[in-house]
């Protein structure tokens, strides 16, 4: 018997170093060990969540509709310049997924089975209807969902932060995770602003253009589109430039009309970056573009030459230079009145690449550093206090046999932080709440025996009867009520978000250690106590 | 030896139609308010709404109206304000995500009130989509629970004994959603942990009764004492256990109320409510119900 006891005052005192050998990382201490020590043994212990550390948790929805729509509007295009060049007379016309020629010869089909062997045709009235088989846009899908997270990340390095993660979740949606951000707006704005490049013309040939007011406040944008919805020339469509007052902080909207047609696109750029001009002193960005897209660039620049190019970043125009003569080869320079920081701003955005689709923040949950730090104050004070509060009652209550409740519950601690930092868990707020509730239910199974030894005693047991079959006939009450809480922290692990999940973590840890602890550990201090010598009374 | 309780012999069971019928009211409470959620009636939490919260810090104590002026001068419409249990802090919800209606907040706020040095210490933007989403991922984590803690129940213990507990379960859930609804407290996802919390929970104390009914039930020679009888024997014998151990979970909820900050605020208060409805209904629901489905049958077997 006593023999028993050694073996598992052993154990406990084994979990109890393990514990601390794990946790060793989250302390000063931690610093101070040697580097043999720093390497081979745990060094990462646990970690904080967002909620408790400060940072920015967002989803962004890749837009693959725009995606499919995009790619189609992309072949539209090029097989309208195929035509042009064999001088065959006909219209390209890309909407809804739908590519629609007009008139239909076998020149034409011949042409359009030779570029694009995948899409298939039906013909209606004299027009050619071309589709996109599914499998092709589900290959977009992905790639743009793969390149955009490519996108987000390159944006992510150049804001510097420390360890940010980005992963796809489902079908379509960026999760990111930037924990201390310092300026999460400027982060928000760097990785969503720039959601899609495009290259269009600005339409100034329309007797419109006159008419439109140079400024417009923002918010008015729907009701301004609905006023002109039905005065722009078909093929037309109105963008917005954003003009921020530096004074006053207010934005205003600037209306400008564009063709609909997409010249280019942003995943054509291979280079952007900002130079400052010897000669005036001014700043410019300087673009190159991939091999394809130079091709498309001379094409556009030799038939537009003095129109003015809009460079269109999430459907907001963000400049609108003049093309001053047809550029060969693929390199072109965009100067105007830029501030260095403006200019700095449009080549990140353009350097970065463009989004091969436009991104939509679904969700955006930021913590500032301040809170964070109240929390895990708030938190540890009440884990504390609830301790402190629960200890002090099991002493008063029970005397020694309290105190030895105590003994467990302090190891309950123990154990359940070493488990976590073992276990690389994320702390957060909710997870905190989980520590301090298992703290109030790991005396519960000592309260469960303790009463059911009382009631033993007073049938006229000994007092080591009294324990032997108090421990024996509230195991099962003890282990049906974990079991149900463990149950429930199961599902909250399954279903819940970050925070939840820490909250599950905790307790379903908790709950676990304190079968151990009420078990294993105050059963060892009883038996020590009382079962060598034979006592006369017990203290409970 | 200190006891909060001697031997007791009340008859909880005689007063099974009184606590039935404030448990009906109590579901019925709880009811009315999934159907006010559901209508959109409810104060939800922006996690399963959708739309903007904002925390806001002040270097010093701000009153409602007068952010509420604030915001009314500044012409932001759609805005809900709440008061959070520190003085220095308030919630500030936008119902839809408008353009740059955060921003105009921001700036009215720090206009407005230069002097109180607002601070926006937190922000949760969520999109329509991802509250749907979490809605209905809190529905099925309900589902999953109460199917989960069933199947256990149906195992470990007889039929009418897991009618009983399960409930228990769903009168301790319902009571606490409608309490928090009469409450105007925000219903959002750190409150349906506690629910499931407390639903998990709750059945703990239900355990240590049900525990004990059985044991005496094995014990009685037939025909020597009603169902009825042994019951209340059995609630009685196990009062003090299943009053101390609520109190000792009660304890670490409190000290969770009044110092873990405004985040666990509610979740410690559901907390509270929650131990204190599930130590009633383990008496009051689950032993009543096992008995009216049993009629004193169980004995005679």
């Amino acid at each position: 018997m006593r023999k028993g006891i050694y073996i598992r005052g052993s154990l406990i005192l084994l979990t109890v170093i393990l514990a601390f050998i794990f946790f060793l990382p989250n302390t000063p201490l931690f610093s101070y060990m040697p580097d043999w020590w720093k390497k081979n043994m745990p060094n990462k212990g646990i970690v904080l969540g967002l909620d408790l550390r400060g940072g920015s948790h967002l989803i962004f929805e890749v837009d693959i509709k725009r995606a499919r729509e995009i790619t189609v509007e992309r072949i539209g295009m090029h097989l309208q310049s195929l035509l042009e060049k064999k001088g065959i007379k006909a219209t390209v016309k890309a909407e809804r997924e739908k590519i629609t020629v007009q008139p239909v010869n076998d020149e034409v089909k011949k042409l359009i089975k030779e570029n694009y062997p995948d899409l298939s045709f039906s013909e209606q009235g004299g027009y050619l209807f071309c589709e996109i088989p599914e499998e092709a846009f589900k290959r977009v899908e992905t790639t743009s969902v793969e390149q955009a997270i490519e996108v987000i990340r390159n944006r992510i390095d150049q804001l510097g932060v420390a360890e940010p993660t980005i992963h796809r979740q489902g079908e379509n949606e960026i999760v990111i995770q930037l924990p201390g951000v310092k300026d999460p707006k400027k982060a928000l704005e760097i990785i969503g602003k720039t959601a899609q490049l495009e290259f269009k013309l600005l339409d100034e040939e329309t007797p419109l253009w006159k008419e439109l007011p140079s400024l417009i406040r923002a918010g008015e944008e729907e009701a301004f589109l609905n006023q002109w919805k039905n005065k722009i020339p078909e093929g037309d469509e109105i963008v917005f430039q954003r003009i921020v007052n530096k004074e006053t902080g207010e934005v205003y909207k600037r209306p400008y009309i564009v063709k609909k047609d997409v010249l280019l696109t942003g995943d054509l750029l291979a280079e952007a970056h900002v130079s400052i001009d010897q000669r005036f002193n001014e700043p410019y960005v300087s673009l190159r573009f991939n091999d394809a897209g130079a091709k498309i660039f001379e094409e556009i620049t030799g038939k537009y030459v003095k129109r003015r190019l809009a460079i269109i970043l999430d459907g907001n125009l963000y400049s609108a230079p003049v093309i001053q003569e047809k550029i060969e080869g693929g390199n072109a320079q965009i100067s105007g009145n830029f501030t260095l920081e403006e200019a700095k701003d449009l080549a990140i955005v353009l350097r970065a690449g463009a989004l091969p689709a436009p991104v939509n923040l679904i969700q955006n949950v930021t913590v500032g550093p301040t809170l964070g730090r109240d929390s895990i104050e708030a938190g540890k004070t009440a884990v504390i206090i609830a301790a402190v509060f629960v200890a002090l009652f099991m002493i008063i209550y029970y005397r020694l046999s309290g105190v030895i409740a105590d003994f467990a519950l302090i190891l309950n601690i123990i154990l359940l932080i070493g488990a976590l930092a073992a276990l690389n868990a994320t702390l957060t707020l909710p997870g905190i709440a989980g520590i301090a509730l298992a703290v109030g239910m790991a005396v519960d199974s000592n309260v469960l025996m303790f009463e059911r030894i009382r009631e033993e005693l007073r049938l006229g047991k000994t007092p080591k009867a009294a324990i032997e079959s108090g421990y024996k006939k509230a195991f099962w009450t003890i282990f049906d009520s974990h079991v149900t809480t463990l149950i429930t922290a199961a599902v909250l692990f399954h279903f819940g978000s970050g925070p939840i999940k820490g909250f599950a973590v905790t307790l379903s840890l908790g709950v676990s250690i304190n079968l151990f602890t009420a078990l294993i550990g105050t059963k060892t201090v009883f038996d020590f106590i009382y079962i060598g010598k034979e006592r006369r009374s017990l203290s409970i | 030896m200190i006891q909060i309780l001697g031997k007791t012999n009340i008859d909880f069971l005689g007063k099974k139609y009184i606590a039935l019928g404030l448990s009906c009211l109590m579901i019925i409470l709880g009811i009315f308010a999934i159907f006010q959620i559901y209508t959109g009636k409810a104060n939800l939490g922006v996690d399963f709404a959708g739309g903007v919260s904002l925390q806001v810090r002040f270097s010093q104590p701000v009153t409602l109206s007068e952010i509420r002026a604030v915001i009314d001068k500044a012409g932001i419409k759609d805005v809900d304000i709440q008061e959070l249990p520190t003085e220095k802090k308030i919630l500030i919800k936008l119902k839809k995500q408008q353009e740059g209606a955060q921003e105009e907040v921001e700036r009215a706020l720090k206009e407005n009130l230069t002097n109180k040095e607002p601070l926006i210490e937190s922000i949760t933007a969520i999109g329509p989509k991802i509250g749907e989403r979490t809605k209905r991922d809190a529905l099925l984590a309900i589902v999953a629970a109460t199917v989960g803690i069933l199947l256990y129940i149906a195992i470990r213990f007889r039929f009418h004994f897991s009618i009983g507990a399960t409930a228990a379960t769903f009168h301790d859930v319902m009571a606490v959603l409608g309490i928090f609804y009469l409450l105007d407290k925000e219903i959002n996802l750190i409150f349906i942990s506690a629910l499931l919390t407390i639903a998990g929970y709750s059945l703990t104390d239900t355990v240590v009764v049900f525990d004990r009914i059985r044991e005496n039930l094995g014990k009685v020679a037939k025909g020597t004492i009603t169902l009825e009888a042994l019951m209340n024997k059995s609630i009685n014998e196990v009062l003090s256990r299943t009053i101390i151990t609520s109190l000792t979970t009660f304890m670490a909820a409190t000290a969770l109320f009044f110092f873990g900050g405004e985040v666990l605020h509610d979740f410690a208060l559901a907390m509270m409510i929650g131990i204190v409805i599930g130590t009633y209904s383990s008496i009051f629901v689950a032993s009543p119900i096992v008995l009216l489905l049993g009629k004193n049958s169980l004995l005679k077997r």
